[in-house]
């Protein structure tokens, strides 16, 4: 199959597939917590890949995705709220200090360019570490941003320790499902591209990458920049679904969240990610849900369910999953039409030849 | 084309080279022989500044690029082949290759054609993983990739390491075929035997300075070589 046909058969489907979840929207009630999944899960698909773009493909450990997303998510909703609301929102620091509203668009564009200017600052001295060492440095910068933005100091800007709220959200699936969609593409044409290989090749191989005449800290802060740029935009797109923000939510627990994300699609996966976002969000807030609620079978009552059971059943998933599907859904490949059509060439080939 | 002035490398704290120098004419193969240890890699390395020298002067077609940054020496024509081959298992070959021509922008076709010519064997498995090739056919695609730079000078560090005897053979034919097509390369090996046999000059190195030098055949009966090298 020509790669002009997979191209547009790809383009076809996801066509088809944003139909048929805006059909859904009509069609359900819209408090259904299936539509709660689809919005929440195109967001964390987008963080998940983005995170996948510098653990995957360029074998960087970070664990500062949340930090990213927080100042993408402040960045945003600072720069939306609209003046006349400044006010009430800001009402503890005198309205603030930002009196002027910029567009939806720009917001989140704004979101992502914040988070890759911290991530460019942060790199210079972080990226000189390896692996776990990586991993603890972002994960402390990730804890000390939080904390950063809850400062009193900094009130007239973030608002201090309170909500900052009434900027523009969104009601429908289509915004979100658009704006990931457009990310995902642009990092899977960056990842395709000639940098996408020499960060494939920093991951593979440090000193023959250096080697092949690539500079690494300049790649590694490139890559960092990039990835944070659209945990930035995640974080706007999140704010936009919580329709208010607050720095508690960002904890390294999102962080971990996001990662496990990674780990179950595939590190290394673009694809991976983004089925293991939905099936994340899917499980975590809907189908184990039942889990956390007290069940009678007649008079019998059905042991073990209680609040809170969802997470031991949920943990034990993961477990079984790291366990027994090391490499994740996808390992390192991606879920493609092409594939799919090899795929089954290759069945109905060998039966031809069976006859 | 190469001349290496009274080179200093400090490598994990110790002295590995201790002010050594030699030159690699233009065109020519010139090997560098030794025992594990010697400092032979810690040269390479620091040639293209994977190691930074501690002093010395490293010069390449008459401009000092001592300690520059290694993409700028890529750029400038040299490329060294890594020990243990260091391919990148989990690119395609095609892949590895286009990542050889990083440093160039033009068009890769009649590079790609000419390493497809050298090595059949990689045009074949063009989309296979490169861990998933032999010893043999990885070694090939380390000089492979290596070409794709249109490199001037191109270092070798070990390429026979882990190879079947065949194979190596294979490999020093392929070497030479490469420098009669024009490219000067400098060799290091453990195999002297095979690397004297090839090359037009030889250095042995000892514990970090270099104690002989001759032409491939001068060394090749040299009673002091044979004893320490050749195993005779």
């Amino acid at each position: 199959m020509s790669k002009k046909t997979n191209m547009i058969i790809s383009a076809l489907l996801l066509l088809a597939l944003f139909g048929a979840v805006l059909g859904l929207e009509q069609m359900l009630p819209p408090t259904h917590i299936a539509l709660t999944v689809l919005k929440k899960g195109c967001i964390y698909a987008l963080v998940a890949v983005s995170m996948n773009l510098l653990n995957g493909f360029t074998g960087l450990f970070s664990l500062g995705q949340a930090g990213f997303m927080l100042i993408g998510a402040y960045t945003y909703g600072i720069l939306t709220i609209p003046v006349a609301d400044r006010a009430s929102v800001y009402q503890y620091f005198d309205g603030g200090i930002v009196q002027f509203s910029v567009p939806v668009i720009v917001g989140l564009i704004a979101a992502g360019a914040a988070a890759a200017v911290f991530a460019w600052l942060i790199g210079l001295p972080v990226l000189r570490l390896k692996s776990d060492y990586l991993a603890i440095a972002t994960l402390g910068f990730a804890e000390i941003i939080r904390a950063f933005f809850q400062w009193d100091k900094l009130g007239r800007l973030t608002n201090g320790s309170n909500l900052l709220r009434k900027f523009p959200t969104f009601n429908s699936i289509a915004f979100p499902f658009i704006v990931t969609v457009i990310c995902i593409g642009i990092m899977v044409l960056i990842i395709n591209s000639s940098y996408g290989r020499a960060f494939r090749a920093i991951r593979d191989d440090e000193i023959a990458a250096e080697a092949m005449g690539i500079n690494l800290a300049k790649h590694k802060r490139m890559a960092f920049c990039i990835s944070s740029f659209f945990a930035g935009v995640g974080g706007g797109l999140l704010a936009m679904y919580q329709t208010s923000i607050q720095a508690a939510t960002f904890r390294s627990s999102m962080t971990y969240e996001i990662l496990l994300i990674v780990v179950i699609g595939g590190i290394g996966s673009v694809t991976g990610s983004c089925i293991a976002a939905f099936l994340f969000i899917a499980s975590s807030e809907w189908w184990l849900r039942f889990l956390d609620t007290e069940m009678y079978i007649g008079s019998f009552k059905v042991p073990l369910l209680r609040t809170g059971f969802r997470k031991v059943v949920f943990s034990i998933i993961v477990m079984a999953v790291v366990l027994f599907a090391r490499r994740g859904i996808m390992g390192n490949r991606e879920f493609s039409v092409s594939g799919i059509y090899d795929f089954f060439k290759k069945k109905f080939g060998r039966k031809e030849a069976a006859k | 084309m190469l001349k290496v002035t009274d080179l200093k490398v400090n490598y994990g704290g110790i002295e590995a080279v201790k002010g050594i120098s030699f030159e690699v004419p233009e065109k020519s193969i010139v090997t560098l022989i030794g025992a594990n240890g010697a400092g032979k890699s810690t040269t390479l390395r620091s040639i293209v500044s994977l190691e930074k020298p501690a002093s010395g002067k490293i010069e390449f077609l008459g401009q000092d690029i001592t300690g520059k940054d290694t993409d700028y020496i890529v750029s400038q024509g040299i490329t060294l082949v890594p020990e243990g081959r260091k391919i990148f298992p989990d690119l395609t070959v095609l892949e590895n290759l286009k990542i050889g021509a990083y440093m160039r922008k033009d068009n890769l076709t009649d590079d790609l054609n000419w390493v497809y010519d050298l090595f059949p064997r990689l045009k074949e498995r063009h989309w296979q993983p490169g861990g998933t090739l032999s010893g043999g056919e990885q070694q090939m695609l380390a000089v492979a990739r290596a070409l794709m730079s249109r490199p001037k000078l191109i270092m070798m560090d070990e390429p026979s390491l882990g190879l079947a005897p065949l194979i190596v053979k294979g490999i020093f034919e392929i070497i030479r075929e490469i420098n009669r097509q024009g490219v000067t390369i400098l060799l290091i090996e453990q195999n002297a035997n095979m690397a004297l046999r090839t090359a037009d000059i030889g250095y042995v190195i000892e514990t970090g300075r270099i104690t002989m030098t001759g032409t491939g055949q001068e060394l090749l009966v040299n009673e002091r070589v044979r004893q320490a090298y050749l195993g005779k």
